[in-house]
């Protein structure tokens, strides 16, 4: 199905957050994940399930003041 | 001293991570400095993310994440849920912007934002003004350290409203507070430490600094001087001079 994913189109074919992370490589690194607005913990990623047309935000760590 | 959220600091300064020349920069200027904070953001993954953590997480400071650059209580809530989940720490510095070109908080926001934030647990750093009856409601929304501004984010001015902050100091004694954004020099810093704050922090002075490193250096330096003379109690001025050398004993000449 296709989503976005940070602001970009996205092809994906599992049906879950953590899914969608692990598709992208995204399994090993320290990030954190909203869905169209809404915080989705790391411990809700596996049962959070993703619909045609979502936004997804990946977070990492960054420089900041 | 007074301490944050039940964690006391070994130093008072607070440094940004932002905007050095190199990472190895950064990484000297964090030792020159002896920091005991890092404030740190979260932004969309672009691969370099990872590599920055690992540097943050060698130098062996507290983290304080940040919600720069929200502009709204919502966005700011969602931003620090997500800053604990990546960084697991339930501190947050909680920016809401309320106007473009001054970059100073919006009051209203920050409020709604630092209540439903102090209800969810996390230890909130409002990034706020000097305004008394604010920081009144911060604390009666959960808020147990206020963060002042000097000066509007990287204008380097100093401490622009010195009666406005020495009047919030007074205000709210028990209560830590960090006077954050505005500062260009380690002057500034030791004159807010004096007037009897907690701790300073500041990014774009030692990062945009010809030698972030001796910056960095100096600005640890000053907070500490303020700091100790804080609590040295000094003399009060006096509009003549007085000698400080004895009168007795002077020569007949």
């Amino acid at each position: 199905m296709k989503i976005e994913v940070n602001g970009a189109p996205q092809e994906v074919a599992a049906g879950t957050v953590a899914g969608a992370l692990a598709e992208m490589g995204w399994t090993t690194g320290r990030v954190a994940t909203a869905l169209n607005g809404e915080f989705v913990p790391k411990s809700a990623r596996e049962a959070t399930m993703l619909r045609e047309g979502d936004r997804l935000e990946v977070l990492a760590p960054m420089q900041g003041g | 001293m007074r301490d944050f959220y039940d964690t006391a600091f070994d130093t008072p300064l607070m440094l940004g991570t932002a905007q050095y020349p190199s990472p190895a920069i950064m990484e000297a200027a964090f030792r020159a400095s002896g920091a005991s904070v890092a404030t740190v953001s979260l932004r969309r993954e672009a691969g370099q993310g990872q590599a920055f953590w690992d540097i943050i997480r060698g130098l062996g400071v507290h983290v304080l994440p940040n919600t720069a650059g929200c502009h709204s209580a919502r966005e700011a809530i969602t931003t620090a849920r997500m800053a604990r989940d990546l960084f697991e720490t339930d501190r947050i510095k909680l920016e809401v912007i309320g106007h473009a070109d001054t970059l100073q908080p919006d009051p209203f926001g920050l409020l709604e934002a630092t209540e439903v934030l102090a209800a969810e647990g996390f230890e909130v750093f409002p990034y706020t003004t000097e305004d008394l009856v604010l920081a009144g409601r911060l604390v009666d929304a959960g808020a147990r350290v206020l963060m002042p501004w000097g000066a509007p984010i990287g204008s380097g001015l100093g401490l622009n409203n010195r009666h406005g902050l020495r009047t919030l100091r007074a205000g709210f004694p028990d209560i830590a507070m960090v006077v954050d954004a505005g500062l260009g020099l380690p002057s500034h810093a030791a004159a807010a430490m004096e007037m009897g704050f907690d701790a300073v922090l500041l990014n774009t002075a030692v990062a945009q600094a010809g030698d972030p490193v001796a910056m960095a250096e100096a600005f640890g330096l000053a907070a500490r001087a303020g700091a100790l003379a804080a609590r040295a109690d000094a003399m009060a001025p006096r509009e003549m001079a007085t000698p400080s050398t004895p009168l007795i004993g002077k020569a007949w000449l």
